[in-house]
């Protein structure tokens, strides 16, 4: 640990630019969702209310945004059941190298790198040729899977690629079924990492668009609700529903990190009875 | 039967496999069979058809978007990669506590799990014709007519670019940087390297595979999309997924579907070189 070198400071400037750039334009919008009714859609503020807030709860202001947000949240949590679910077994699978696993691999990589807008395209051709109804609870939760599960799957392969194999050994040893291997020793190792994809799937599905675009059928989800109201309304409601989105997105994410977290301090409490004479 | 580990990871990854199936590889399908329909204006016709690839290559709007598209990639890409490696270095080499690591590196990916289009939409009080950046900038003197550049332009649509995917730089390229060996940076040292020819010379030759993946993102998330070209320009730019969500939203159907089936060969071979130089399931 010596002296910090010049560049040091240099970078930590940088640094800090770089996340002033990220947040800034959020943080603004969150000051300039509490203007006064007569104000506008930049600085300055013209007085300090909750005007546009109060507006969010009006139907005829801001359309049905509370339906979309409801959708949202359930298309959003079955997708994250879904994606963890998924995730593991295939994470399960890859481990053993089966035959054509490699075609399996690039076709998860090439559902990640498509454009949104050809799933959503194809998606909506399919139902439509099949003369099915289109649903944000089918073929756009199908849609949305295409983006979370290889999320989901590449964070199960580098969760297994540091995973020590001598602990199932053990467990073998000791006279485990593959089961309770799994159940007892696998999944309390990984469970942190599934916490990761879980919280993938749901903001990911939560704020997806372009892949929900032409699937979700007539009932809008959040994001698409929000998409509609940029091109027609232009008064500081939408950063008031802006504002509103990010705040539950933080509380979401941070509920995430705290479970991690608090799983990780459990853990250190309880996970080793080494040398402790048991 | 179920002792074989062949059919056993197959049974695992039969719901993935099945998704995959149903909404991947099937809609590509359908978009390629479509591609060669006709289109009435009201309905489209089952037929074998070229017109749509012979109005789309006939047309000289379908070069200009193209080239578009590949501007808007090849700016971003230049411009994530210069931020995502520095923000990464400094991360990875400056920082020392680890949990200041940890704290500074979920402060950078936080934004990721929020909404792209509410980001979007925050550049606007910034970037308007009496927006905060006009504003501050006259009031320095710096200009007498507020610039009319800076919002609905090639300008914004970047901006919001480099906002919403240099991330998707710092985190492939942060997690090669975190395994890289520092005996050999100490080694480079001992043997007299400057910090520049140590980071010319060791650390961007070992964070190559990290470039690499934050490339591969960038370059397919800026060439697939529609919606922050549209919403940033104000619909007076284009690129190809402008394109494909225009003829979609006449109902033009095949003809989107022609745009798509071009637009997914230039990805995927942009995909394919990009791939032979690095081993993804090597890197993760």
């Amino acid at each position: 640990m010596g002296k910090r070198p010049g560049s040091f400071y240099v970078l930590s400037a940088v640094f800090a630019l770089f996340i002033l750039f990220l947040y800034g334009p959020t943080l603004t919008i969150g000051i300039l969702s509490f203007q006064g009714p007569t104000g506008g859609l930049t600085f300055p503020m013209r007085g300090l209310s909750l005007h546009w807030f109060r507006d969010l709860f009006e139907q005829q202001a801001v359309g049905d945004i509370w339906g979309a947000f409801r959708r949202s949240l359930a298309l959003g949590l079955m997708v994250m059941v879904t994606t963890v679910v998924v995730s593991v077994m295939g994470g399960f699978a890859f481990r053993k190298r089966f035959y054509g696993s490699g075609i399996l691999f690039y076709l998860i990589i090439a559902s990640l790198v498509i454009p949104s807008i050809l799933i959503s395209l194809g998606v909506g051709l399919i139902f439509s040729q099949l003369g099915f109804k289109i649903h944000w609870a089918t073929s756009g939760f199908g849609s949305q899977l295409t983006w979370t599960l290889p999320f989901g799957l590449l964070i199960m392969f580098a969760v297994f690629n540091r995973f020590d194999k001598s602990f199932e050994e053990a467990a073998r040893d000791q006279g485990a079924s593959p089961w309770q291997t799994v159940r007892y020793v696998v999944l309390p190792i990984i469970a942190p990492s599934l916490i990761g994809v879980g919280l993938f799937g749901f903001t990911l599905s939560y704020d997806e668009f372009a892949r929900t675009l032409l699937t979700a059928g007539s009932y809008n989800t959040l994001p698409l609700e929000i998409f509609g109201m940029t091109t027609n309304v232009t008064t500081p409601v939408i950063y008031a529903l802006g504002t509103m989105t990010t705040l539950f997105s933080l509380l979401i994410i941070g509920a995430f990190l705290l479970t991690v977290w608090i799983l990780g301090k459990r853990r250190a409490r309880l996970g080793s009875d080494a040398g402790k004479g048991v | 039967m179920l002792k074989n580990r062949h059919i056993q990871g197959w049974l695992q990854a039969s719901p993935l496999t099945l998704v995959l199936i149903g909404f991947l590889i099937l809609p590509i399908i359908t978009i390629v069979v479509v591609s060669f329909w006709q289109a009435t204006e009201f309905s489209i016709i089952p037929a074998f058809s070229l017109e749509n690839y012979e109005f789309l290559f006939g047309s000289h709007v379908t070069y200009k978007v193209f080239y578009a598209t590949l501007k808007y990639a090849a700016i971003t890409w230049a411009l994530t990669l210069l931020i995502g490696f520095t923000v990464a270095y400094y991360l990875a080499f400056h920082i020392r506590s680890q949990t200041m690591q940890i704290a500074l590196f979920l402060l950078c990916t936080i934004p990721f799990w929020t909404s792209n289009i509410i980001r979007m939409i925050s550049w606007i009080p910034f970037l308007g014709r009496n927006g905060i950046a006009n504003s501050a900038l006259q009031s320095w003197g710096v200009i007498d007519q507020p610039l009319e550049w800076l919002l609905y332009s090639d300008f914004s649509v970047i901006l919001a670019f480099v906002h919403l995917y240099t991330l998707f730089m710092v985190v492939p390229i942060f997690n090669t940087m975190t395994r890289i060996d520092h005996s050999l940076i100490e080694a480079a040292r001992d043997n007299g390297a400057s910090g520049f020819q140590t980071l010319r010379h060791v650390i961007v030759p070992l964070t190559k595979p990290g470039i690499m993946i934050g490339t591969i993102f960038v370059l397919t998330l800026v060439m697939g999309d529609f919606i922050t070209v549209r919403f940033m320009s104000g619909s007076q730019k284009a690129n190809v997924g402008r394109l494909i969500s225009n003829d979609i939203a006449l109902l033009q159907y095949p003809s989107a579907a022609a745009t798509a089936v071009i637009l997914l060969i230039t990805v995927l071979i942009v995909i394919g070189i990009l791939l032979r130089f690095v081993d993804i399931r090597k890197e993760l």
